[in-house]
């Protein structure tokens, strides 16, 4: 479903050239939670960012459901995320000066549905998040818990196959990002794929399988020999 | 999609009032700016009589000095001598034809205590009315019998008639002029041609003249002359008779011809009429005649003043800086909103969903910027008028219309969404990933 195949990125500036991604290959099949974990700098935003279609790679080839993702020009690129991929941030992102009924409906603005559908699809997300009460009411008027179920339910209204979530629970309390990660198992029980950028261990292992990154390089879990933290204090030593 | 880029760019300028307000005043100020100059430009250079304009002709045959041209480069005189205007007014060889020239009289009013007073007159024949389209409020201009036996009939201004008789109907009454009884033939309803396309003498912006008298008796009975005389040579000594026989110019002609053809047809006539006066010792310079229409003879008499289109340059300079302040504070306002814009690409949103989503709310500020622009106008208007308070045809040039409201709406608009073209590329063109997360 999800295939990178030697992906790299590069980022230059006139003096330094970065390599954040190195000959990354993964591949996701449907339906899977997968966690990302790895230490900071070691390029697990970078492949979320590519993977979400939000920065193009170097070099290598992606791609999303059968389809080579690096032939699509902007249009395309930006169709393909609103109506296969959602989005959940650690800084929830919300829109202030919209409610959370309008926050909700942006993507599905963007998709051009009827105003009929798009009311159905918001109010059974916010219900299914369990805002339905709140719908007019102003992100700065919810709770930090709050907040990040409206950008759940607003990755959810496109009915995406891909959901990627960068720290969903970073800015959470561990009550909060309980709940949230309760909800994300939920989603990912009813067929809907996600990838979720953490540093937290205990929350990789909610997923069902877990990815270590390392200077720009992935191996699939932790390893059978070896725990999550002894992974992160040799990618500490290295 | 529409409305619903109305309502982002509703909450947007909500959202960032002060910056919004700076941009709409920007954008007004500009506007406000170089619309008051647009609008004085337009007034002045306005052809009132443009629905007429491809059959009315400004006539001009050249009599003037054979060592001296009336005016480089060799152009013929403005008016036209009485010789020639009579001539070729007897003729009749226009579908319809006028002499005229600017005069004036002494009314007494009706009653014991009224004073009497001078007022500017307009010797004209009986076709300046309906060529003209001059509107009547009551009764009618006087026929060419009335010429041809010059008759003391007259035709008040609206104004003249409001002051003497209270805008009632007087069509049939007498007016005492320079001690003479004259028969109203009919009022005019307002009539304020700008410029004063049919005598562009002393001053194009002058009000019109309040009495029309016949142009016949006018010149039979030796009325004075309050426009322009200019004479190349000196009159031979013989009073009123011989002056009427020089070549001095002071007499406005105008024809009106309903084709090509007629205009062919005269043209032929005139041609021959100076050549025939050639063979009279008179015509000393090459042939040299001409027909305007009354937009060239605007043109050809540069009614609009250099110094108007100076000012009009300034002012479009002015303007081009409150664009560029406009941009500066469009991007500001593009980079405080770097993450909403991040947001909503990844949310589905393409460039061009973006482009068109900021250009509306661009063309939202700069609607808002022309709607108080116009304010900005119209205080400019009232602010030139004061200036030039003590000039009696000021509030001819300084009178807004519905075509500059709209022009200055459309004006600002565009203007915006010219000054929006760069923000919104930049952002359209942010790198989402960017923005998005907070680590």
């Amino acid at each position: 479903m999800l295939r990178m195949n030697s992906v790299s990125k590069v980022y230059r500036t006139d003096t330094v050239e970065t390599h954040a991604l190195r000959e990354f290959s993964l591949s996701v099949e449907e339906g899977e939670f997968v966690s990302v974990t790895g230490p900071s700098g070691s390029g697990k935003t970078t492949f979320l960012n590519i993977a979400g279609l939000l920065e193009e790679l170097t070099d290598g080839s992606y791609e999303l459901d059968g389809r080579d993702i690096s032939s699509l020009n902007d249009r395309e690129r930006s169709r393909v995320r609103n109506e296969k991929i959602g989005f959940i941030f650690q800084s929830f992102n919300l829109i202030p000066e919209l409610d959370i009924f309008d926050n909700v409906d942006v993507p599905l603005r963007y998709r051009g549905l009827k105003s009929a559908e798009r009311r159905r699809r918001v109010e059974r997300c916010l219900e299914l998040v369990g805002l339905a009460s709140r719908m007019k009411h102003l992100p700065a008027q919810l709770s930090g818990g709050q907040q990040q179920r409206v950008a759940i339910a607003r990755a959810l209204a496109g009915e995406p196959r891909f959901l990627l979530a960068d720290e969903p629970t970073g800015n959470l309390d561990t009550h909060m990002a309980d709940s949230v990660m309760e909800l994300l198992a939920e989603i990912n029980a009813g067929g809907t794929t996600i990838i979720m950028v953490t540093h937290e261990l205990t929350l990789a292992d909610r997923a069902k399988r877990n990815i270590f990154v390392r200077d720009g390089n992935v191996s699939d879990g932790y390893g059978s020999d070896a725990s999550p933290e002894l992974h992160f204090a040799s990618a500490a030593n290295a | 999609m529409f409305t619903y880029y109305l309502k982002l760019g509703l909450l947007s300028i909500r959202a960032n009032p002060a910056l919004s307000s700076l941009m709409v005043a920007a954008v007004a100020i500009g506007i406000g700016a170089c619309m008051t100059i647009v609008t004085v430009r337009h007034v002045m250079s306005d052809n009132p009589i443009a629905h007429k304009n491809d059959v009315l002709y400004h006539v001009q045959v050249d009599n003037w000095n054979p060592a001296d041209p009336y005016q480089d480069p060799d152009l013929p005189p403005e008016q036209m001598a009485y010789i020639d205007a009579k001539a070729l007014y007897d003729a009749d060889r226009a579908f319809r034809q006028t002499t005229s020239y600017k005069t004036s009289r002494i009314i007494q009013p009706d009653g014991d205590d009224a004073r009497p007073f001078t007022l500017d007159v307009r010797a004209t024949t009986a076709d300046f009315f309906p060529m003209f389209d001059v509107p009547f409020a009551y009764g009618a201009g006087w026929d060419r019998a009335s010429d041809r036996n010059e008759e003391r009939v007259a035709v008040l201004s609206w104004e003249l008639n409001e002051q003497l008789y209270g805008g009632e109907d007087p069509v049939g009454q007498m007016l005492t002029v320079n001690g003479e009884p004259y028969r109203i033939a009919g009022v005019l309803d307002e009539w304020t041609p700008v410029p004063k396309f049919y005598d562009l003498n002393n001053n194009p912006y002058g009000a019109p003249e309040q009495l029309y008298l016949p142009f016949s008796l006018a010149v039979a009975n030796n009325f004075n002359r309050s426009g322009n005389t200019s004479c190349w040579k000196p009159v031979e000594d013989g009073g009123p008779e011989a002056f009427l026989a020089s070549e001095c110019i002071w007499i406005q002609m105008w024809i009106e011809l309903r084709d090509a053809s007629e205009k062919q047809d005269y043209m032929r006539f005139l041609d021959a009429y100076v050549e025939e006066q050639k063979l009279l010792g008179r015509f000393p310079r090459p042939l040299n005649n001409r027909l305007h229409t009354p937009e060239e003879w605007l043109e050809y008499q540069e009614v609009v003043d250099d110094t108007v289109g100076i000012l009009l340059s300034l002012a479009v300079l002015f303007l081009v800086v409150c664009l560029l302040n406009t941009i500066g504070l469009l991007l500001a306002k593009v980079m405080r909103r770097a993450k909403d814009i991040s947001l909503r690409r990844a949310l589905g949103a393409s460039k061009s969903t973006l482009f068109a989503q900021y250009i509306i709310e661009a063309g939202m500020i700069g609607a808002a910027g022309g709607l108080l622009g116009i304010v900005m106008t119209w205080l400019g208007l009232r602010g030139i008028e004061q200036l030039f308070i003590e000039y009696d045809f000021i509030e001819h040039l300084v009178r807004m219309d519905w075509s500059m409201v709209l022009l200055a709406v459309a004006l600002a608009v565009l203007s915006a969404l010219a000054a929006a073209l760069y923000p919104t590329w930049r952002a359209c063109n942010i790198t989402p990933a960017s923005q998005l997360r907070i680590q």
